[in-house]
């Protein structure tokens, strides 16, 4: 589907490192919401998330790379649906034999993954339009970047709210958690706080650079 | 300059039915088999999770077998869930004689329904231990049903003894606030998480009252394993 | 476990256990829509009617799946579905309402991929709901997806008037906002039922 005269995007670093930081999913683009908030109350519910998504991203951008100078134009978002639901029932089932544990922890969010917006986004925006092997390193990019953001979001929440990571107890029996964390408002609360300090640094970083523009720093 | 399709305006509709045709067969073919590749490995962790919870609630047990209790009798669980039937679990121990039955139960509690197994013992003629399968609870408040000891304690010697037409229970599970419990059929709330500790009560209560008459007549058949 | 009345569905599903609010369902037009009341009323009740339209047809596809042991086409079959649902909404607002489909614009495609509405079949496949209770759900549901819209662009037009420091402006903001509301409506938590 590429127009001529629009290069396919060669492989590099920056491929890979784009959804790391710079287009980082849930940072920066806020894209992906719904489980980023839900599935973060525990620091390995956030990784399992986070990598059964990045399963289904890599899959679903690879075979859509593959598939793209045959698939026309009309129907291109169905087929997108249909090949990343394919994948995320495949990793249901995955999941589920690999640990009915996590499965029931991550309940119905594994599922919903096919209506995760970074997916679809991806597809369109980026797989669609560049070979396999760049499209398949762009795809590991965000997903690490989305895992990142989730870890980032899971760890604090289960610091706070259960006083624990990864299950193990950090604090001791006398500490009194958080409970809101690890509640929906506490979901709220943490990535909004995620998000102002990414846009304090920003500007920091910013403002530097455009001394002359007055722009007030938030403290 | 990537013109796959000589006649691109004249037959769009075949080249999209060929196409689909082409991502649906794949698709299809990916599905199924991630299914059956999976499909041991599924069955297997579902039967470990069941075992464990079920040796947790009825000690002493070794070996589990699926039952349906119906109206008309008991039948061996295979299949589809007849209409009317309770599922259950039979436990045996080492040398193969019946330790327990152990059977699911819900109700609403303050977030979600509050799902347990609980183990009955004919012998007693009573609950001998719970074990909550899923919950979502208020952490700090309604998840003191996992561990608070005088709420567990409850379900040691619960009695489920059925009146004398074998009908229904001879008094119905009932839970009463902290500090009032008088008979051996009364579950006492813990104090703050009455909403909770009420859902366990309830859920008992339901299933015992929809499992047991159709049980009790037909358990001694079950006194030792078959197969 | 199926054993719900109606109207505790309902209610459920509209105050103590919001869409969005609580189950975290619909987030992305939430953060998106919510910026004007107008917009934001609209786009709820869109929403809406698609999850009822497709609260019927997953409980009439799971019916068909299980009939023929096809369970694990299940996902795709809804997704479908809802795809062809939200198309039908486009081309019916196109013909009787051109301005609400212009006003709407990107955001109505894009309820495809609305998480609430695919979790309305999802969740009621789980809880194995009659069609009077998933018609129940799907209605609680949508309509609790449009109160929380509702809330928040009517506090986000208000907040637009006030002084926001630069670093909070934008999503920060209505996260701490929707965090707020979140927590107002745990207060509804045990209500009827």
């Amino acid at each position: 589907m590429t127009l001529p005269g629009q290069q396919e995007q060669k492989l590099s670093m920056d491929t890979f490192l784009e959804g790391l930081w710079r287009q980082n999913p849930t940072f920066v683009m806020v894209l992906g919401m719904c489980p980023t908030l839900a599935v973060t109350v525990s620091a390995v519910n956030a990784l399992t998330m986070g990598l059964a998504t990045t399963i289904v991203l890599v899959f679903s951008c690879w075979l859509i790379s593959l598939l793209r100078k045959l698939v026309p134009k009309e129907v291109r978002i169905a087929t997108y649906i249909v090949i990343i639901a394919t994948f995320v029932t495949a990793v249901d089932y995955l999941i589920q034999a690999v640990s009915l544990a996590l499965y029931d922890a991550l309940g119905a969010f594994i599922q919903l993954i096919v209506v995760n917006c970074i997916i679809l986004g991806r597809a369109e925006a980026h797989a669609s339009k560049h070979p396999p092997l760049v499209a398949l390193t762009n795809a590991l990019g965000m997903g690490a970047g989305f895992t990142i953001g989730l870890f980032a979001l899971g760890a604090v929440r289960e610091i706070l709210g259960s006083g624990s990571l990864f299950g193990l107890s950090l604090f001791g029996a006398d500490f009194q958690p958080w409970v809101v964390m690890v509640l929906p408002p506490g979901g709220f609360f943490v990535l909004g706080a995620w998000l102002l300090l990414f846009a304090w640094w920003k500007r920091r970083k910013g403002g530097r650079a455009l001394i002359a523009e007055g722009q007030h720093h938030g403290a | 300059m990537t013109a796959q399709v000589p006649v691109v305006e004249a037959t769009p509709t075949t080249s999209m039915i060929k196409t689909l045709g082409i991502v649906a067969t794949v698709c299809g073919l990916i599905i199924v088999g991630a299914y059956q590749g999976t499909y041991s490995a599924v069955a297997a962790n579902k039967k470990i999770a069941i075992e464990r919870a079920v040796f947790k609630v009825i000690p002493g047990s070794k070996n589990i077998s699926e039952f349906y209790a119906m109206p008309n009798g008991i039948a061996p669980a295979a299949g589809e869930t007849p209409p009317g039937a309770v599922k259950f679990y039979a436990a045996y121990d080492a040398n193969d004689r019946l330790t327990g039955v152990a059977a699911e139960a819900g109700a609403k509690g303050y977030a979600d329904v509050v799902r347990i197994l609980y183990g009955y013992s004919q012998d007693c003629r009573c609950i001998i231990g719970i074990g909550v399968v899923s919950m979502r609870e208020t952490p700090g408040i309604g998840d003191k049903i996992l561990t608070d000891r005088q709420f567990l304690a409850n379900f040691t010697a619960l009695d489920v003894k059925l009146n004398a037409d074998l009908s229904a229970l001879a008094n119905a599970v009932k839970t009463v606030k902290h500090g009032t419990k008088s008979h051996a059929w009364e579950v006492e709330a813990i104090s703050g998480a009455t909403v909770t500790s009420k859902a366990v009560g309830k859920g008992i209560n339901d299933s015992a009252q929809s499992l047991l008459p159709k049980l009790v007549p037909q358990i001694e058949k079950l006194r030792s394993r078959q197969s | 476990m199926g054993h719900e009345t109606i109207s505790q569905i309902v209610v459920s599903a509209l105050l103590a256990n919001n869409f969005v609010l609580a189950m975290f369902l619909g987030l992305c037009p939430f953060l998106g829509v919510s910026g004007k009341l107008d917009t934001a009323f609209p786009m709820g009740v869109a929403t809406t009617f698609v999850m009822l339209v497709a609260s019927v047809c997953a409980y009439g596809l799971n019916l068909l799946l299980s009939a023929f042991h096809l369970e694990f086409l299940r996902l795709i079959a809804y997704i479908v579905v809802i795809a062809s649902a939200v198309q039908l909404v486009e081309m019916v607002l196109k013909k009787y309402s051109p301005a609400l489909f212009r006003a709407l614009g990107i955001y109505l495609p894009l309820i495809t991929t609305n998480c609430a509405v695919l979790g309305v079949a999802l969740f009621q496949t789980a809880r194995e709901y009659d069609f009077l209770q998933s018609m129940a759900f799907s209605f609680g549901g949508g309509a609790g997806f449009t109160l929380a819209l509702v809330l928040m662009a009517s506090v986000r037009e208000r907040l637009q008037l006030s002084d926001i420091p630069g670093v909070a402006q934008g999503t920060a903001l209505s996260l701490m906002l929707a965090g707020i509301l979140s927590l107002a409506f745990m207060g509804f938590a045990g209500m009827g039922g």
